[in-house]
Formats: structure tokens, C-alpha cells, sequence
């Protein structure tokens, strides 16, 4: 098999399974070792650096870290990473000494971005203290997009928005707030060297079931009703409230509705449970509010009385494979429910839409509605104009948003350089050791066998009597730390010197989790066959060493290495080091954040 | 040397035998010896045999001397029962456990040092009596823990650490055991589990004195150029008489073998080991030419390695000795003391 290059950095940065799957690459386990050591002020900043809105995403984040969590193959349950996030935030001194200045001299080049979401805000806070002059456009009263619009208060306070939209509006970037842009082309004609579009996928899909135009007072599209909610527009809901659709939308409706007035709040869902899009986190949170889910049921039509709502029709559906085996939702047959109630939410997706952006300046559309991007530098058709967050490919979420303006930016910068986006720069990596003597190292390997923490919750009672209360209440300090140790550090690497390797089998025999072979070379499937455990995670890589006095080979199968450091300690001649690998993602040229 | 314990946590398909027990299971204390010691790959050797065989831990009584060696017991088998003697007396504590319990798996655990220096009566009596035991003799050609110094079974002519040159005669303990009547004499590498892990099963099956020298490199001491006991030396000068396959009841394994290749000998409880034999003039089950066949090879500056002899229906200690199958501690207090009228007629037997 081939042998692991370590010249690149591909192969540890794969190994560090959260900071892989995070769209803007977040260092988690070097910020988890930093709330450990009760440096909670540099643990934020590690995560300022990475995705600008550390407090919101502690609160919020998707986390596509936390499935692919190494610990959750391990043990049970990943690391509880987003909330230690929020813990480095709530903890923190204050941090505005360790921001970037506004830069001391313009560069001459002006940005507008469009859309005042957590995408534009990244490409505003990497380039402004560069020396951009960086306009910020949205037609809110307040920059933050669909962080400050639809994300409820009990979810996220509103100071936690101020401040760190506050940050980046500190670097010095200019703002026009309430004012709807109406035309791309204006905005060019201003004179701005780049564009960047971040107006996310404003609108709401609708249902158009008999009964929706009779109804139509009592029906509203949840994204529509969240932002009414969140300016305080609406205070009030039926008592009686059905929500349709399975997303975090629909789970954001009912949670806001259990706390308006709506005492039977039910949740009514076409597809199963499992394959709902909303998290399952947020899923539980609602049931436990005491907001029932249905799945498997199909809206029918909406029935009214004299103009006013009456209820929901519903038709049972389950899933069959068709003749090509694709799987279908279709009628059991079983008799329609009727669900009476006196508000409906009609949360069933979201879409994208342009009407502001000409067709005859150059910028393409695709047939999905979707303007036609390079997926790497997020440059149209129109070179001048780039796209990040829900207006690129359509709605994902926050950390995904960031990522994009940071990509955005870095293409940016390259293009007003005049230079290829195209040509991105690398990441900053490094490799160090972390000996300290011969068994101690510089992080903390003991393995904590403690299972994941809950973070504790305010009372339904409580929580439920005020939509501004926030519900979670986030770690304490001593859970915080708890917690952190559940961290493998799957950062500090185990680094194979084969030269040295006199082949005693002591890394083989010590390893807890059998991760290391000697053995005789082979195509990849087969010596996956013949470990001392078998590697069937085809998804983690082997790290293959050669250059044995016996012509074997040391294979070490990353999938469950718990980072212990063991190997390194039991290597008589220094074969095995353990070594801490921090990877940046490339930002524009001059560090935005260098005084960090 | 670790401080830290090993981590809990292990590989989510780490496989459970009969007993729902897991290998990790068959652990120990994490080691102090030196990091890269031949005893450690032992340890693992025989925590994998004990595994493999499904063997209660608490049914094994593992007994040991002094030396880094007779350190590993603490390492392997938490819980099992152990003792540590004095140096050289591991034979003649384990015999005594032995004569009291026969029920248990005794397994005894010795160096070059222990075994073949303080303690070569010991060694060579418990062989030659026939105690049903395992007995490894952890052989790296030193004192590890005196800090290394010659021992007896130091080729002479190998180099120390320091440069000294042993001008004495080594004592081959496969050579000695065979000749005292061991019913079971193997030789292996530390370096190589496929051959030992067999090897310590089959020891542990045998119903008699099962004898392995296991050369095991001291990383400290003796792992250097001009040293015969290093890793590069074993493996540059190992010869590999057969591999061994043991097969218990349910798990058998058809596999074909070239006529004359593959012996399979029955134990007498139905275990079969089946010999790949790797040298067709080795004849494992004739005592005279496997040790005719040692001396010539040794003669050649080979280390000659596998299953050397064995008796597939040997008697034991007891057998001789014609005592009770109960174990002491389980008669009761008529049988133990039988009274002065028995001891009576005892005495007259000898008048
Ligand atoms: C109810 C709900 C809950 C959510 N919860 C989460 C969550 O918990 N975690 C998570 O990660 N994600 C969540 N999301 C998704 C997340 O909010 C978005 O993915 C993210 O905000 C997208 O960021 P963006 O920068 O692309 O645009 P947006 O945040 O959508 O911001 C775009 C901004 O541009 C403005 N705008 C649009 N067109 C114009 C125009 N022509 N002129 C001027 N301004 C304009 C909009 O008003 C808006 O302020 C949620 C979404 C919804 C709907
Ligand atoms: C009665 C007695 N004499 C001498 C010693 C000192 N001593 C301790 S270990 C040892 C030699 C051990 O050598 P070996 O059995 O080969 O073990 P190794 O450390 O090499 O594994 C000696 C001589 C002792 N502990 N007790
Ligand atoms: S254990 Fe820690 S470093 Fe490893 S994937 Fe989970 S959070 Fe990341
Ligand atoms: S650090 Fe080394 S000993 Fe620990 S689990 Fe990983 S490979 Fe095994
Ligand atoms: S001194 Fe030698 S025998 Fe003793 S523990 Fe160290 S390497 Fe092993
Ligand atoms: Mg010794």
C-alpha cells in the first residue's frame, strides 16, 4: 500500500475529526485544551479566528463536529463540543484588546456586501482590517440576517448578537441599514471594486391545499412569523397551534408558540422521525416541552367555518419501495385525521430568490434558481461578484455561512490583487512535539472514562412563561471541565519514525485499542482483513510506515486511536512521538487577525 | 516506564470468548519495566494464549522468583492468583501449591538469572518430578534488573554492553529440560507471537512438566551488536523447526497440508496440535533425535525454535505420587487429621 505522506498535510488533518468536519475548520481540541486550562479569554479567540461568531454558534451551531466526533466511536457519545464553545464565551474577559485595530491606512479598494447575515460579516471582518473600505447593505434596522430575524430569543439573547455583530461592525466596516437593495446593477455602478452577495434564502415555501386562500388569517409561513415574532409584531397565537414540518424551522415555530399562548402545540410531519431534518437535539428539546411529533402524515387540505381556520385534514402515508426500489411515501389507506386547531405554521422549507439581481449583466443563473458559481473561490459569472452563505447553494446554517465568507474573501482579495482566485493559498500548518520527559507530555493523556454532561435546562415551568427567557443554561465551570477532559486531543498526533523502529512489538502490545500492525505489505482491502483489529471504517485511513529492518510494514488504523499516548511512552528507541498539529485555513494575505 | 494506567476504553469489536471475557480482560497493572522489553511482548503472549483458551483467571496460579521476568506476573492476569518467592525458589513454591490443588493451571514464570544461576536445582528438579505446570523461562542472556550482568545462559564469546567478553560455557535450559524428562520443551522468540502465543497454549494444555525458553531481549542491557540475545541477532539466526496450531473441540480448522507436511498429535483431553513441520529430519515426538537434532543445529549457529519434544500421554507428579484428587482445601477436617489411630498405623507401615 501506498506509503502515508506526511508532507502534506492531509492525512492529520483527517485525523482530527471535528476540526475536518467543520466548515471553517475550527482548532476544537486545541480550544477544548485551553477551557481545561481555564484560559477561557485565548479559547475564545482560537474560535474567533476560525468563525467569527463564537458566542452564536456556542448557542446555535449545527455541529457537524460533534457526529464525527472520534469519542463517539469509542465510547458512546462525542464530546460535547458546541457548548463548550458557549463556555469559552460566557467565561471570557473582556476580549476587545485583542482585536484587530481598524486598519491605520485604507487600501484604496471598496467592498460592498450584500445582506447583513453571518457570511458578509466574515468577509467584512477578514478584510476590513486589511485596509478594504467594506460597505455592509441589509434592509433590517441591524445587521446579524436570520441570527438576529429568525433564530428565537429563548435560543439565543439578543446581547450575545449585539456583541459580536458589535466586533466586527468595530473594525471599522460602514453599514446601510434599512434600506432594501433593489438592483445589483446600482450597486456596481457605485464604483466598488468587489461584490459580494449574502442575502440568504429569504423566502418561505407556501402550501397550496384547499382551504389555504379561505383560511388564510390563521395560516402563516414560519420563517415570515419567527421574524414578526422576534420584532415583537407578534405577541400572541391560538391556543390551539399545528405546525407543519419537520425541519429546525418547525421546531423553532412550536418552541416560540408553546410560549405565546399556544397550550396544544402539535407537530405534524410527512416523513418518519429519523429522517426529519431537524437535529436531534432540538427535536428532543421540543418534545421535551411537551409538543407532540406525528410523523408519516400528509396535509390534506385546511377546513374552515365562516372565514376562519377550524383545523387540518391529514392523510396516513408509510413508506414502500416503488418497482426501482426508491423509496415512496404512500397511502395506508387508513382513514384522514382531522386535527383541530386555530393556527396553523406552515414550515416546509425555505427558497432562494433573486428578483433584484438583472439577468442582463452577465451574472448567470442556474435551472435550480441558484446563480452559477466556481465552488472553490464562489466567483459568478460576473468576476467582480462572489457569493457565500444560503445565496450560494441554497439554506444550511451559520457555520456554514462563515466558512463561505472566508473562502469569499480570501477570493476577494486575490482577485482585487489582481491574481487568480484560483490559486488559493495553503493552510498554515504545524507539527511539534509534545515530549517533555519520558512520560510526560505537554497535554493531558489520561483518558477520562466520564460520559457526556447534559447541559442543565430551565425549568419547562419557567422557560415556557417568557419568550425571552433563555432556556439553556450552560455549562457550570467544574461540568466544563469534566467535560473537556472527555477530549482525546486527537490533534496530537502519533507521529512513526521507521528508521528507528527496532520492531519489539511493545506499541503493538500496549495500544488499548489495537490500532498498530506489523505486518507484512498489501493492497489496502485486504490487509484491512489481517489487523489485530478489524479496520472497517473505511472512512479513516491507514497510516502506513515502511522502511523495516524485517521488510514489514507498521500500519496503524486511525479509526479509534484515543491519542493516549501510550505507544509514544512504551517506544524504547523514540519511534513513536507525539506531536500537536494545528492547522489555520488560508486567510487573506495579511493575517486579518494577527495581533490575536 | 507508563505512570498512567492503561486507558479503559477499547476497540468497539474487540471480540468476547466463552466466558464473555475480553482479552483486556486477561490484563494486568500496567508494566514498569523498561519500555520495549522483551518480557513485556510476554506478557501480552500470554494474556492472548489465556484469552484464546477461554481459561477462568481465577482458576490460574502464576508463581515467579526475582528479576524483571519474574516482575511480569503483576502485568498479565489481575485475577489470578500469585505469588512472588524468593530468587530461584519459584519451582518449589509452585510444586507445593501444586501438590496441595491440583485444580488450578499453574503457571511458573522465571529468568535466565532465576532459572539457570540461584535457582538451576530448583529448575532442574521440578522438571524431572513431572509437576503439571507451564514453566517460561524469560531468557535475555542477563540480570536485567542487577543491571546487567552475564547469566549463566550468556553465549560465550557475546559481547556485554560495556565490552566485556563471557569466556563461560553457556547452560542450554531446552538442552537440560529435555534431558531431566520434560514431557513438553519448546523454544520461542519474544519477537514473534504467532509462534508463542501456540506455544503457551499448548504448554497450558499439557497434563505435565511443560517447559518454553523464550529469549526476550533486554532493551537496557543486552540488545546491542555482539550481543546473541538482541533482537537483530534472534532474528538474523532463528530457525523455526514448526509451526504449531492448536486446536480445541469446536474450533476445528481444515485446512490441507502436502502429505508429510502437517502432523497432528491428539492430547490425551482431546486437544489436537497440529505440527507444520518447516524441517523434515525434526521428529518432535522422539526424545533422542530432538536432542541430537539441538546439538547439531546449535552446532551450526542456529537458534533452533517451535515445538522441540513432546509426549502427547504423560504421567504428572500426582500420578507417581498416587495422591488425592481432592485439593486440601476442600476435605474436610476428618480426612486432614485423620487421628492419632491412622498415624499410628502410617508409623507401623515404616517399622
Ligand atoms: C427559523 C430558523 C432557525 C435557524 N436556526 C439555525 C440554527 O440554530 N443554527 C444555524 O446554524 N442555522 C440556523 N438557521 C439557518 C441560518 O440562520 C442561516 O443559514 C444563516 O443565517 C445564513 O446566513 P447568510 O449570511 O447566508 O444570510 P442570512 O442570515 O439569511 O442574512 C441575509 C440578510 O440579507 C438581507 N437581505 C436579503 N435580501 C436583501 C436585499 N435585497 N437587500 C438588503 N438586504 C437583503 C436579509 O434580510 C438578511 O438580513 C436557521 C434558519 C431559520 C429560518
Ligand atoms: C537471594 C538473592 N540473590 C541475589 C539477588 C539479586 N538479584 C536480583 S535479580 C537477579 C538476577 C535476575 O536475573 P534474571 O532472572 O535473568 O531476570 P531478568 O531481570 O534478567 O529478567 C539477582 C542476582 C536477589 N534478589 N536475591
Ligand atoms: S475527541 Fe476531541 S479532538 Fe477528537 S474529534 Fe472529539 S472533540 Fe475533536
Ligand atoms: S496513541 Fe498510540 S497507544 Fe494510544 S490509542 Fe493511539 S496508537 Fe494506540
Ligand atoms: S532491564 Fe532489561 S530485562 Fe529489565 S525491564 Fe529493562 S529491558 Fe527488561
Ligand atoms: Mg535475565
Amino acid at each position: 500500500m501506498k506509503v502515508t505522506e506526511l508532507r502534506s498535510p492531509d492525512h492529520f488533518h483527517k485525523v482530527v475529526d471535528c476540526q475536518h468536519a467543520c466548515p471553517a475548520h475550527t482548532p476544537v481540541p486545541e480550544y477544548i485544551r485551553l477551557i481545561a486550562a481555564g484560559r477561557y479569554t485565548d479559547a475564545y479567540m482560537v474560535n474567533w479566528r476560525s468563525n467569527v461568531f463564537p458566542g452564536i454558534l456556542g448557542r446555535t451551531c449545527d455541529r457537524p463536529c460533534e457526529p464525527a466526533c472520534r469519542r463517539g466511536r469509542v465510547e458512546e457519545e462525542p464530546v460535547a463540543i458546541c457548548r463548550l464553545k458557549r463556555v469559552a464565551a460566557d467565561h471570557k474577559d473582556d476580549i476587545r484588546g485583542r482585536l484587530p485595530p481598524p486598519a491605520e491606512q485604507r487600501n484604496g479598494r471598496r467592498i460592498a456586501c450584500i445582506g447583513g447575515g453571518p457570511a458578509s460579516l466574515t468577509v467584512a471582518r477578514d478584510l476590513a482590517p486589511l485596509g478594504y473600505e467594506v460597505v455592509v447593505f441589509d434592509d433590517n434596522a441591524k445587521a446579524g440576517g436570520m441570527i438576529r430575524t429568525q433564530i428565537p430569543r429563548f435560543r439565543l439573547p439578543e446581547e450575545v448578537i449585539d456583541e459580536e455583530v458589535g466586533y466586527v461592525l468595530g473594525l471599522g466596516v460602514a453599514t446601510r441599514l434599512n434600506r432594501r437593495v433593489d438592483s445589483l446593477k446600482a450597486v456596481l455602478d457605485e464604483g466598488f471594486d468587489a461584490v459580494f452577495v449574502g442575502t440568504g434564502a429569504p423566502r418561505g415555501r407556501d402550501l397550496d391545499i384547499p382551504g389555504r386562500q379561505e383560511a388564510a388569517a390563521n395560516i402563516h409561513i414560519g420563517i415570515e412569523w419567527l421574524s414578526s415574532v422576534s420584532f415583537g409584531h407578534i405577541k400572541r397565537v391560538g391556543r390551539r397551534v399545528v405546525v407543519l414540518g419537520g425541519g429546525n424551522t418547525a421546531m423553532d415555530c412550536c418552541r416560540s408558540a408553546r410560549r405565546l399562548g399556544g397550550e396544544e402545540v402539535t407537530v405534524v410531519v410527512r416523513s418518519g422521525f429519523d429522517e426529519m431534518k431537524a437535529s436531534p437535539w432540538e427535536k428532543e428539546d421540543a418534545m421535551h416541552e411537551g409538543i407532540p411529533i406525528l410523523n408519516f402524515m400528509v396535509p390534506k387540505a385546511f377546513t374552515h367555518e365562516g372565514g376562519k381556520l377550524t383545523g387540518v385534514v391529514f392523510e396516513k402515508v408509510a413508506p414502500q419501495r416503488d418497482a426501482e426500489g426508491r423509496r415512496q411515501l404512500l397511502p395506508t389507506g387508513e382513514a384522514d385525521v382531522h386535527i383541530p386547531c386555530d393556527d396553523v405554521l406552515v414550515a416546509i422549507g425555505q427558497e432562494n430568490a433573486f428578483p433584484w439581481i438583472e439577468r442582463d449583466i452577465g451574472l448567470e443563473f442556474g435551472r435550480n434558481g441558484l446563480p452559477k458559481l466556481d465552488a472553490t473561490t464562489h466567483q459568478s459569472t460576473l468576476p467582480r461578484v462572489f457569493f457565500g452563505g444560503d445565496a450560494a447553494f441554497g439554506p444550511k446554517n451559520i457555520i456554514w455561512a462563515v466558512a463561505h465568507g472566508h473562502e469569499a474573501a480570501v477570493s476577494i482579495d486575490l482577485f482585487c490583487r489582481g491574481e487568480d482566485p484560483r490559486l488559493r493559498p495553503p493552510p498554515e500548518t504545524s507539527l511539534v512535539s509534545q515530549k517533555m520527559g519520558i512520560h510526560e507530555w505537554s497535554y493531558d493523556n489520561d483518558v477520562s472514562i466520564d460520559l457526556r454532561f447534559k447541559v442543565p435546562m430551565r425549568a419547562p415551568e419557567v422557560a415556557l412563561k417568557d419568550i425571552h427567557t433563555e432556556v439553556e443554561l450552560g455549562f457550570s465551570l467544574d461540568t466544563a471541565l469534566r467535560e473537556a477532559e472527555r477530549c482525546l486531543n486527537c490533534d496530537v498526533q502519533t507521529v512513526f519514525a521507521p528508521k528507528l523502529c527496532i520492531e519489539c512489538d511493545a506499541c503493538a502490545d500496549i495500544c488499548p485499542v489495537d490500532c498498530i500492525t506489523f505486518t507484512e505489505d498489501g493492497e489496502e482491502a485486504e490487509l484491512r482483513t489481517r489487523l489485530r483489529a478489524p479496520a472497517i471504517n473505511k472512512q479513516q485511513d491507514l497510516y502506513i510506515g515502511e522502511g523495516l529492518k524485517t521488510g514489514r510494514v507498521m500500519v496503524k488504523d486511525e479509526d479509534v486511536c484515543l491519542h493516549c499516548g501510550m505507544c509514544a511512552e512504551r517506544c524504547p528507541t523514540g519511534a513513536w512521538d507525539m506531536q500537536k498539529f494545528l492547522l489555520e485555513t488560508a486567510k487573506p494575505r495579511a493575517h486579518a487577525c494577527s495581533r490575536v | 516506564m507508563t505512570f498512567l494506567p492503561k486507558p479503559k476504553l477499547h476497540h468497539p469489536l474487540l471480540a468476547t470468548n466463552a466466558l464473555g471475557l475480553t482479552r483486556r480482560d486477561y490484563e494486568g497493572a500496567i508494566s514498569t519495566l523498561c519500555a520495549g522489553c522483551g518480557h513485556d511482548s510476554i506478557s501480552a503472549a500470554i494474556v492472548q494464549a489465556c484469552f484464546e483458551l477461554e481459561l477462568p483467571p481465577h482458576r490460574i496460579a502464576k508463581l515467579s522468583g526475582i528479576g524483571c521476568s519474574s516482575k511480569t506476573p503483576t502485568y498479565f492476569l489481575g485475577a489470578a492468583h500469585g505469588f512472588n518467592s524468593v530468587h530461584g525458589r519459584m519451582p518449589s513454591v509452585l510444586t507445593g501449591a501444586n501438590l496441595a490443588n491440583r485444580d488450578l493451571v499453574y503457571l511458573g514464570v522465571s529468568g535466565d538469572g532465576d532459572s539457570a544461576s540461584i535457582g538451576l536445582g530448583q529448575f532442574a528438579h521440578s522438571i524431572r518430578r513431572g509437576v503439571n505446570m507451564t514453566y517460561i523461562v524469560e531468557n535475555n542472556g542477563v540480570y536485567g534488573l542487577t543491571k546487567g550482568q552475564f547469566s549463566a545462559t550468556s553465549d560465550k564469546g557475546s559481547k556485554a554492553k560495556k565490552g566485556t567478553i563471557n569466556t563461560d560455557e553457556p547452560i542450554d535450559l531446552v538442552a537440560m529440560a529435555l534431558q531431566l524428562g520434560a514431557t513438553f520443551v519448546g523454544r520461542s522468540f519474544s519477537g514473534d507471537k504467532t509462534q508463542l502465543v501456540p506455544l503457551i497454549k499448548a504448554a497450558l494444555l499439557h497434563p505435565s512438566a511443560a517447559f518454553i525458553d523464550c529469549i526476550s531481549p533486554c532493551v537496557a542491557f543486552n540488545n546491542h551488536e555482539g550481543s546473541t540475545k538482541s533482537f537483530d541477532f534472534v532474528r538474523a539466526h532463528n530457525e523455526a523447526v514448526n509451526r504449531l496450531d492448536v486446536i480445541v473441540g469446536r474450533d476445528r480448522i481444515e485446512a490441507e497440508y502436502e502429505p508429510g507436511t502437517a502432523v497432528d498429535v491428539t492430547q490425551h483431553d482431546g486437544t489436537v496440535l497440529r505440527l507444520r513441520k518447516l524441517h523434515p529430519e525434526h521428529d518432535p515426538t522422539d526424545r533422542v533425535s530432538a536432542m541430537n537434532y539441538l546439538q547439531e543445529r546449535k552446532a551450526a549457529g542456529e537458534i533452533v525454535t517451535g515445538l522441540i519434544f513432546l509426549d502427547p500421554d504423560p504421567a504428572d507428579l500426582h500420578d507417581h505420587l498416587g495422591t488425592s484428587a481432592d485439593p486440601l482445601n476442600a476435605m474436610g477436617d476428618a480426612d486432614l487429621c485423620p487421628g492419632a489411630a491412622m498415624l499410628e498405623r502410617v508409623n507401623a507401615a515404616y517399622r
